[in-house]
């Protein structure tokens, strides 16, 4: 074996050995980080663990909103079958609506309360989260043609 | 008329980029070959300004339907509204999908047509480079005729226009999204000179595409830049990247860009990675299309996504395919037959180059996987999920924190052997400016966060380098200069996103008239809320003072702004910066009798973050500068001395 074909080995060696590192760290900092999208029959059938971070899609419910004291607020998310209160404390997006769809990042506290640690709504009245669409979707409550 | 104009315009480029792509690539057998080669190539520069001319006649068109509202033309009336500030008028031709397409396939035109003009390389070459050029601009025309055309007409047309959405109404949206097509698109002339170069079996191409890989970098970095700035200003978050899929994205083509920067100076100046260059220019493209699909087939959740169709997704999808499969097949049956690349000793810029490289790719492979992670499981089995920031700071972050580490050292060390010893002397005064600014974050920020020291060592580390360089080879050649400051850039940023990520302070309150708030260093005084009019919106306008003890030192105005024609509400930040310092206020919503909800945030070194990209810009702007005031080629020299 020449000097210049050993090195090349120990380099792919080496390439090899750092691929399968990033590889690895990939692998398990995915399965840490993932956020799973849930509708209020989710929760209900108890797919959610409480204390569990996850992405809660569906619509605001009419009549539901509620400000606090401070800048904290509460509302409910319907999917048109189950209702999930949601507690936040923040500021609501510009869009945010009674009626129209939301989505919300947070956990489901021990009281089957979901607390928000933010509130994303959707960019523009034309548009709603294709998370949002299937929670409806699978509700049955997504009209193809009506669309929102 | 006006429409079918456009319409026509665009056919007459469908047909130019066919002679192209079939001259071109005839134009790239050699002479003795074929007799018509030569001919072939003169039609083949014809048809790029050709093809140059009709699609901008096609865009005018348009520009000039959104300008006088015609609202016949349905793209104009979904998308328009006669009150809107002329500006917008013209932005808003690029701010829907048929539009935006219709912009990508000009900046393919215009890449083409600098290709036909600039290009160095030798005539075959360039033939087959715009031959390929040619096939891109066909299948991207088809797509649009076919899936997404601009000029569709409405009957009845309505006497108004939907108008667009407020969140793109902002001059710093007007010029990103150009920005980031001529870097997104600019990719694709580095890719037509990889293959042009696969089918001629030529060497020099790297010398020929650098100048346009430089003008795609510098494009893509601004174009990130500014679409980071205004999500910063924009969004009413504080936050200046959101790990949205559609900003990586972007993000994706920057890295295999910035690692084909740095493979291609190897290949050129001492003939190494010759393959792999080639390789990482067809990738490069490739993460173009990748990103293109993401944000245009409505597979994401994101303000890029204009409208749904399964069809134009699918057509891209088998775009993507055809061109990444041709090109890698080409590259699989041809590559083999190219000269290998040269040997370098272990010690060497190439070796740091080398390692450049594999971090890069590294971390564009997580970024990668994080971004389509999340589609795959989508088809898989329906599950629908997100991948968040952590996962990025524990994969991305590591990596690239590793790579700067780095980047100090490549410029110090020769082609083929280098003096590691030498090197690191060299370095000295760098690492004393690193620790210096580690001690010195360590003892004035607080709280201490490791990451924070860590960081700010780094960037002294980047910036020191940077200085050292200029200052020891005074009078040296332009493109040590340019390395050095696109590097110091990194160095900057780095600053800014540690500053802003590890200090940010943030206060939120419903307050009244006279109401007092306070966040990081500033006292804030809520003094009510005036109703504006806008030209197209009307503003709930929140006075906030900033205290300077009992004296009022300005007033802020952040808004509400809600827009009729549209229908919607957005927020409208408002910034105060010293530069070192950013004051951000958002206004929230009415609690009722004059009670507000307030939103605060104090930002250390929030600018930094796009100054930085400002500077390695310029860095590749020097470089490009350069490049592009040497005329004549310069003849592959022996074993060059450090530049």
């Amino acid at each position: 074996m020449t000097p210049k074909k050993r090195r090349r080995l120990a380099f792919a060696a080496a390439l090899l050995a750092a691929g399968g590192v990033l590889a690895a760290a990939i692998i398990y900092e995915l399965g840490q980080n993932t956020e799973y999208f849930r509708s209020p029959s989710d929760i209900a059938v108890g797919r959610v663990q409480p204390g569990i971070a996850f992405h809660l899609g569906g619509l605001v419910e009419q009549k539901s909103l509620r400000h606090g004291s401070g800048a904290d607020v509460r509302f409910t998310v319907t999917d048109g079958k189950q209702t999930v209160p949601v507690e936040y404390n923040g500021v609501l997006p510009a869009l945010f609506r009674e009626g129209q769809g939301v989505v919300a990042l947070g956990a489901m506290n021990g009281a089957g309360t979901f607390v928000a640690s933010e509130v994303l709504a959707k960019h523009d009245e034309k548009y709603m989260p294709p998370e949002v669409v299937d929670a409806l979707k699978r509700s049955g409550r997504w009209q193809e043609s009506g669309g929102t | 008329m006006i429409g079918e104009l456009g319409q026509l315009a665009l056919c007459f480029a469908l047909a130019l980029s066919l002679v192209m792509a079939a001259a071109g690539l005839t134009g790239a057998r050699p002479n003795e070959l074929n007799n018509g080669a030569a001919t072939a190539r003169g039609i083949a520069h014809g048809a790029a300004m050709g093809m140059l001319v009709f699609v901008a006649l096609a865009f005018g068109t348009l520009t000039y339907a959104f300008v006088t509202s015609d609202f016949s033309i349905a793209v104009v009336a979904n998308n328009s509204h006669t009150l809107k500030p002329l500006i917008y008028k013209i932005t808003g031709v690029w701010g829907n999908h048929e539009g935006s397409m219709l912009l990508w396939v000009l900046v393919l035109s215009l890449y083409a047509g600098l290709v036909s003009a600039l290009g160095r390389g030798g005539e075959r070459l360039t033939s087959a480079a715009l031959g390929v050029q040619g096939l891109l601009a066909a299948a991207f025309l088809l797509f649009i005729l076919f899936t997404s055309n601009p000029f569709l007409r409405l009957d009845p047309a309505p006497f108004e226009g939907a108008g667009l959405n407020p969140l793109l109404q902002d001059p710093g949206l007007a010029i990103h999204p150009p920005m980031l097509y001529a870097g997104y698109v600019g990719l694709s002339a580095s890719f037509s000179y990889a293959a042009a170069a696969l089918i001629v079996g030529e060497e020099g191409w790297a010398r020929a595409a650098r100048p346009f890989m430089l003008i795609a970098w510098i494009a893509l970095t601004c174009g990130i830049a500014l679409g980071s700035w205004w999500a910063y200003y924009e969004l009413g978050w504080g936050g200046f990247w959101f790990w949205d899929p559609v900003e990586n994205a972007s993000l994706m083509p920057w890295l295999v860009a910035t690692a084909l920067l740095h493979s291609a100076l190897a290949t050129e100046k001492s003939g190494a990675f010759r393959t792999w260059t080639l390789l990482l220019a067809i990738a490069g493209f490739s993460m173009s299309l990748i990103g293109t699909f993401l944000v245009r087939s409505g597979v994401l959740s994101s303000v890029h996504a204009f409208a749904t169709d399964p069809t134009r997704g699918f057509f891209i999808m088998v775009l993507i395919v055809c061109a990444i499969g041709g090109a890698l097949g080409l590259f699989a049956w041809r590559a083999p037959t190219l000269k290998g690349g040269a040997a370098f000793d272990t010690v060497s810029r190439e070796t740091m180059l080398l390692l450049n490289n594999v971090f890069l790719v590294a971390v564009c492979a997580s970024v990668f996987v994080g971004t389509l992670y999340p589609l795959a499981l989508d088809a898989y089995d329906g599950a629908k999920i997100s991948v968040g920031p952590p996962y990025y700071a524990a994969t991305f972050a590591p990596i690239f924190f590793a790579l700067l580490l780095l980047v100090p050292l490549g410029p110090r060390l020769n082609w083929r052997r280098g003096d590691l010893k030498a090197a690191l002397r060299a370095l000295i005064p760098a690492a004393a400016i690193a620790v210096i600014a580690g001690l010195a974050v360590l003892m004035i920020a607080t709280p201490r966060f490791l990451t924070g020291v860590c960081a700010f060592a780094v960037a002294g580390w980047l910036i020191g380098a940077s200085a050292v360089d200029l200052i020891r080879r005074k009078g040296a050649r332009s493109t040590a200069f340019a390395a050095a400051l696109a590097h110091a850039g990194l160095g900057v940023t780095l600053m800014g996103v540690a500053g802003t990520t590890l200090w940010r302070s943030e206060a939120l309150a419903v307050m009244g008239p006279g109401d007092i708030m306070h966040v990081g260093p500033y006292t804030l005084r809520f003094d009510g809320v005036t109703q504006e009019q806008g030209p197209n919106y009307r503003a709930s306008r929140a006075h906030i003072a900033l205290m300077d003890g009992a004296r009022v030192q300005t007033t802020m105005t952040p808004e509400q702004r809600i827009y009729p024609a549209e229908g919607q509400d957005m927020a409208d930040t408002a910034i105060r910066t010293t530069g070192l310092q950013d004051l951000y206020l958002a206004l929230g919503d009415d609690r009722g009798q004059g009670h507000w909800t307030v939103r605060a945030y104090v930002s250390p070194l929030a600018p930094f973050i796009w100054l930085g990209g400002l500077v390695m810009a310029m860095g590749g702007m020097l470089s490009l500068w350069r490049r592009l005031r040497v005329r004549a080629p310069v003849p592959a020299a022996a074993p060059q001395p450090a530049e």
